[in-house]
């Protein structure tokens, strides 16, 4: 191997600080008594309090909007991951016309500014009395999960071996009987990773969320947060104990699934 | 081919449109029939809070009320501004964070985790974050360049019209940083280790094998997170919304913003609408300039046609993710 020069080393440790003290300092100072957060203190905490989540959970009722969003997030990939998994399936491994059209269209689609759709989903939205609902904030998720699950699917399905489908096909196994037997459980691996992703895009989504809902009730934990900010002064210690709530289930997704998300991230990549 | 071989093979064609048609009519019926609405809203003259006046078809007005609208096209050239900025930074330090990756050996998951943390937490979240390190009075960054003596301590970023955009770019750079360099490792992985020690024994210095081997070959891959990454730039909104408010005054309101504030605040559908389609045709356009130009370098870097890096769709919607 080589030698690896010290310039590098300080070089990896300078982004690794990057990528991680904002969110270490968001922790930080999410347990820092309110008193002390506009003051100068050292890095390392030294008087820790969990007065902001209690006051988080106690007066801002938090578990309202994290119940919304687990609700909106969990439904919207239980309807899209299943429908792309037969999309992709197809998409990825049938022989068909038209197939390059198709995954054109789905890319050019998951790639839609979402503000360009917020006009006509408001209105409809309205107009069937869905606003501020879950099926309201539901149904426009799924304008970029579905379209992203399929791309992300087709990517693994092409990445699997042919030889076992087509041995089952041999033995005398229709097409769906392969597909139910051999393929999904080889295909298993990428259709968690998908409804991973799809499920960090709906936990994180903002522009829909803040567009199709009208109160507490509804909202999301990300528009949630947004809404405590008074209009001259920050609750800091609370706004970052809520960014903190809001972190925690992404942090954990990744800890778990890391080399999965990487995979599912760069799994589109094989070109058709 | 003889005969027999068509049935199967049509047999699998509809079997193929079978289960392709329950996604793709979702697709059809929630992204792409809004998005023809959208266009067809644009061209009304559409007010919710002036419900008496009705919706009448008023052809382009919208967008030429828009063209001379100053604040419209100040939010345009704010937009394209901070996308020509903010890429080309992400994907410096994207390829250097992917260096990194590529080369770390010990503590490669430690490096994956750091690396997909700002990538996935809610932008919401970033963005709440660069605002309190940002914080006129809180922040540890205004605090430490105050103690320098390099502001004076009065000096707060979210009230200067230019100043503002620091800590939205640094929050941008900082979430999706990342997200680049994730694409181009896999695009480094794909470097035969051979060509780079070839050059070695050959004499070639860092700097020369990193300008002629790396570069060229992870170009492609290149392109691609220059793609994605322009097409979210020019749909911010998340961080502007929630960093800045699009504030002071509108000095840092992108287009997508001003569309929603025509829409949900204004309540004016018709102009809102005709906003939105000018975000939806501004992206598409420059998705079309990206494939042209991948085709181009597919065309001379790519021997056989499973070659050149497509990345995912992980820059679909929401760029908050």
């Amino acid at each position: 191997m080589t030698r690896r020069p010290i310039g590098a080393i300080v070089a990896a440790a300078a982004l690794l600080a990057a990528l991680l003290f904002p969110i270490y300092w968001m922790a930080v100072s999410s347990v820092t008594p309110e008193s002390r957060l506009f003051e100068a203190r050292p890095l390392v905490p030294v008087s820790v309090t969990a007065d902001h989540y209690r006051a988080l959970f106690d007066e801002r009722s938090f578990l309202i909007p994290i119940r919304n969003s687990l609700v909106v997030a969990g439904s919207t990939t239980l309807v899209a991951v299943p429908l792309a998994t037969l999309c992709a399936y197809a998409l990825g491994r049938l022989r068909m016309r038209g197939k390059g059209a198709l995954l054109a269209l789905v890319l050019a689609v998951s790639m839609f500014p979402q503000i360009s759709i917020v006009p006509p989903l408001y209105l409809i939205l309205r107009e069937v009395r869905l606003l501020d609902t879950y099926p309201g904030l539901v149904l426009p998720y799924l304008t970029f999960s579905t379209p992203l699950a399929v791309w992300l699917l087709t990517g693994f399905f092409r990445q699997l071996p042919r030889d076992l489908e087509e041995a089952a096909r041999l033995d005398g196994a229709s097409r769906l009987r392969a597909l139910y037997d051999v393929v999904l459980p080889l295909a298993a691996p990428g259709v968690a990773t998908t409804a991973i992703l799809i499920f960090l895009y709906c936990w994180n989504e903002f522009l829909f969320a803040l567009s199709f809902t009208l109160g507490p009730d509804r909202y999301t934990v990300p528009v949630a947060i947004t809404l405590f900010r008074g209009r001259y002064q920050v609750p800091w210690g609370q706004v970052l104990a809520a960014t903190v709530v809001a972190t925690a289930p992404v942090v954990l997704l990744v800890l778990a699934f890391q080399r999965r998300i990487v995979a599912g991230l760069t799994a589109g990549a094989s070109k058709g | 081919m003889p005969d027999p071989m068509t049935r199967p093979a049509r047999a699998e064609a509809r079997l193929g449109w079978l289960l392709v048609s329950p996604a793709l009519g979702l697709i059809l019926l929630v992204s792409l029939g809004p998005i023809l609405a959208t266009t067809w809203e644009a061209l009304h003259g559409h007010d919710l809070r002036l419900p008496w006046l009705g919706r009448p078809f008023i052809g382009l007005a919208n967008f030429v009320e828009a063209a001379g609208d100053p604040r419209f096209l100040a939010a345009l050239a704010r937009t394209v501004a901070f996308a020509a900025v903010s890429v080309p930074i992400e994907l410096a330090l994207g390829l250097a964070l992917a260096l990194v990756m590529h080369a770390t050996v010990r503590g490669r998951a430690l490096v994956r985790v750091a690396a997909l943390l700002p990538w996935a937490i809610p932008t919401v979240v970033a963005a709440l974050i660069w605002r309190f390190i940002f914080d006129a009075q809180a922040g540890i960054l205004t605090a430490s360049l105050r103690d320098l003596g390099a502001i004076d301590a009065a000096f707060d970023w979210l009230v200067h019209p230019v100043a503002a955009w620091v800590p939205i770019i640094g929050a941008d750079v900082w979430k999706t940083t990342p997200f680049v360099a994730i694409l181009l490792l896999a695009g480094l992985q794909t470097i035969d280790p051979a060509l780079d020690e070839a050059a070695r024994i050959d004499g070639a210095g860092a700097v020369r094998r990193f300008a002629t081997i790396t570069l060229p070959l992870v170009g492609p891959a290149l392109v691609v997170a220059a793609a994605f990454r322009t097409l979210d730039a020019l749909r911010l909104f998340d961080l502007a919304y929630v960093l800045t408010g699009g504030g002071p005054g509108t000095a840092t309101e992108p287009l997508s913003l001003y569309a929603f504030i025509a829409l949900m605040q204004r309540l004016r559908f018709g102009y809102g609408s005709a906003l939105s389609v000018t975000v939806f045709l501004l992206t598409f356009a420059c998705a079309l300039i990206w494939v042209r130009a991948l085709g181009r370098l597919d065309r001379y870097a790519a021997p056989n046609e499973d070659s050149g890096p497509v990345a995912g769709p992980h820059s679909g919607p929401s760029k908050g993710i």
